[in-house]
């Protein structure tokens, strides 16, 4: 008989998650049917939440404002310990007093986007027709929709343009769409890991994490609540192939080799022999317990969908063609995800615009999670960045 | 306008000629304050800084990567490009002046990419080692060697310059591709001017390199 150990997810956190769903322990703005959120998909949402955490303060004039925008399994907690896995925040290589993002000079706001599953509405989220979650009855939401919300959010917080806003990958998306949607709003943007438009080989990816979710009999069409499960080890596949997309050859290599996991020779089963075997399976079921499933499948459409260049006439420079807003692009050598070319691509459509626009490659072999890590040259070139947008935009240096 | 008046106008802590190169300080010269300039190559963006400094908005193309990293942690918008490629994708009439410093002579294709600077440009700035000063002439007459100086110490085989020019070549070239030279300067070893009312010939004798504005020949702008 061959071993086999599928995914499971650490036990005693479901429960931790399904209450930060409705009732998180961030800050909420709650918004009611006056204030319904206009979809793409032509959908009103109503009523609606956001949750979001802040880190430092905002000054006098309200001008010191960044938003940073997270990743598609991020969340608000940037900089704080996280409620459900009680790891710290997952941008404090970033984040922190006398860091890029300087938190004793910036207001720095973290929203979890809309279709998560952290206290943001979502398709864990209450549907109040009906009490339950809603499950597939959410509607199909976009990286636009979830701007158009952190705008809303923005405004109830009485702050006009934002000194910054930063973000990676996903969140990159939402820099680059809030540079597009509100021009005058953003003086300084930092889109990291990014494009203006997902490629054909990364919606590849997203379908299969779609399909490993729904191929799970416990996923129940989406309605698992109903039924007590969890598609775990769907969604544990789901996210082990996408690891891999953010990870590299050579980092996979250098952290691993073919090194054997607490063992010298192979078992001749399909139990995890390899270290890097085991890595992944410990990625999946560390992930599954602080994760909505089908919020994984709206956010992953939502990533699919977005490009700029097609509500544009297919022109990507006409996008941004004006814009005052400060730019600095950045990607990784060895991201394989959102390449060089990408960022190279943004930065032509930029400079035809008239931008100003700075746009570094930086050297790493840890592929695209490089904007995660502490990757020194990255750090610098963040923190050099928005010293000089700082500088340009009259805030005074920290401490003052 | 003396040196001192093209030193930077504004907050800046030395006012030192020998803090910059004599070929930056005469690029900074001929740019007017308030323009919009795109430096091709802008190394380590000392240009750029100089430029800044006195109130000009200024964008760089660079194509070594540290030297991109370390113009951005300046705070200098810079991208990563390649002058032979990238020019390209610039809109015509993008900048009042694009200056190609110390660049031409490491290009693929110093034509194509002297045609794009004035399609950018409504100006273009460039300066390059002028391979007819004596020196150079010396050392392949005498010598029977590719020549090498103080400021072009590369051996043959490992050089970036791939297309070395003098300075008559240059203004042929100009000539050719209905450039208008609106001004020229030839610098010696030390980065300083040659007299201006010298021939020619002595400033491709005597000029280390050349220096010059240009502006698209026919057109009123």
């Amino acid at each position: 008989m061959v071993n086999v150990q599928p995914i499971k997810g650490v036990q005693g956190q479901a429960d931790e998650r399904l209450r930060e769903t409705d009732n998180p322990s961030s800050q909420v703005a709650l918004f009611g049917p006056d204030q319904p959120l206009r979809l793409d998909c032509g959908v009103d949402l109503t009523p609606f939440q956001i949750a979001y955490q802040t880190y430092g303060t905002l000054n006098a004039d309200r001008s010191n404002a960044i938003l940073v925008c997270h990743a598609l399994t991020g969340d608000q907690h940037a900089a704080n310990v996280h409620p459900v896995t009680g790891k710290s925040g997952w941008w404090e290589t970033l984040l922190g007093p006398g860091r890029a993002l300087d938190t004793d000079r910036y207001f720095i706001i973290c929203s979890n986007v809309i279709g998560g599953c952290m206290g943001s509405t979502g398709p864990s989220s209450t549907n109040p027709a009906t009490g339950k979650p809603w499950g597939l009855d959410f509607p199909i939401i976009t990286i636009p929709d979830m701007v158009r919300a952190q705008a809303m959010l923005i405004d109830r917080l009485g702050i006009d343009t934002l000194f910054s806003v930063v973000g990676g990958s996903m969140g990159g998306m939402q820099v680059l769409q809030w540079c597009v949607a509100y021009p005058k709003r953003v003086f300084s943007a930092l889109p990291i890991a990014c494009s203006t438009r997902h490629s054909a080989q990364n919606i590849a990816f997203h379908e299969l994490g779609r399909q490993a979710v729904m191929a799970d009999p416990d996923w129940r069409q989406g309605r698992y609540f109903d039924y007590g499960t969890h598609p775990h080890r769907g969604l544990g596949v789901a996210r082990m192939a996408a690891h891999i997309t953010y990870l590299s050859d050579a980092a996979l290599h250098r952290k691993f080799g073919r090194r054997m996991q607490d063992r010298d020779l192979p078992t001749f089963s399909f139990d995890a022999d390899f270290q890097v075997e085991s890595y992944l399976r410990h990625q999946g079921s560390s992930f599954v317990e602080r994760f909505d499933a089908n919020s994984y499948l709206y956010l992953t459409r939502a990533m699919d969908y977005f490009d700029i260049a097609a509500d544009h006439n297919g022109v990507l420079a006409q996008a941004f063609r004006g814009t005052g807003t400060r730019f600095c692009v950045v990607s990784f050598t060895s991201d394989w995800l959102f390449p060089t070319s990408e960022s190279r691509a943004t930065v032509h459509a930029l400079n035809a615009g008239g931008a100003r626009v700075s746009f570094a490659e930086i050297e790493t072999d840890r592929g695209h999670d490089a904007f995660l890590l502490d990757v020194p040259e990255f750090l610098e070139i963040a923190h050099a960045f928005l010293q000089s947008a700082a500088a340009a935009r009259g805030l005074p240096q920290a401490g003052n | 306008m003396s040196i001192q008046q093209i030193l930077p106008l504004v907050g800046q802590k030395t006012l030192n000629p020998a803090d910059y190169r004599g070929d930056h300080l005469l690029v900074a010269q001929m740019v007017e304050p308030g323009s919009k300039v795109l430096d091709v190559g802008c190394g380590d963006g000392d240009l750029l800084q100089l430029l800044e400094s006195r109130g000009v908005d200024g964008r760089g193309i660079e194509l070594s990567r540290e030297g991109v990293n370390r113009c951005v942690a300046k705070g200098l918008a810079v991208v990563q490009g390649d002058a032979d490629t990238d020019l390209v994708n610039y809109p015509d009439d993008a900048f009042d002046y694009v200056i190609l410093s110390q660049t031409l002579q490491a290009t693929r294709q110093p034509r194509a990419v002297l045609e794009n600077l004035l399609r950018i440009g409504r100006r273009a700035i460039v300066s390059f080692p002028n391979f007819g000063y004596w020196k150079m002439r010396l050392q392949l007459l005498v010598g029977g060697h590719m020549p090498r100086t103080d400021n072009l110490p590369a051996t043959w085989y490992d050089t970036p310059n791939i297309h070395f020019c003098t300075i008559k070549d240059f203004v042929q070239l100009c000539d050719e591709i209905n450039v208008k030279m609106e001004r020229a300067v030839a610098l010696d070893r030390y980065g300083r001017p040659l007299r201006l009312n010298a021939p020619w010939w002595f400033w491709n004798m005597f000029g280390e390199q050349g220096v010059f504005l240009l502006s698209r020949a026919g057109k009123n702008r």
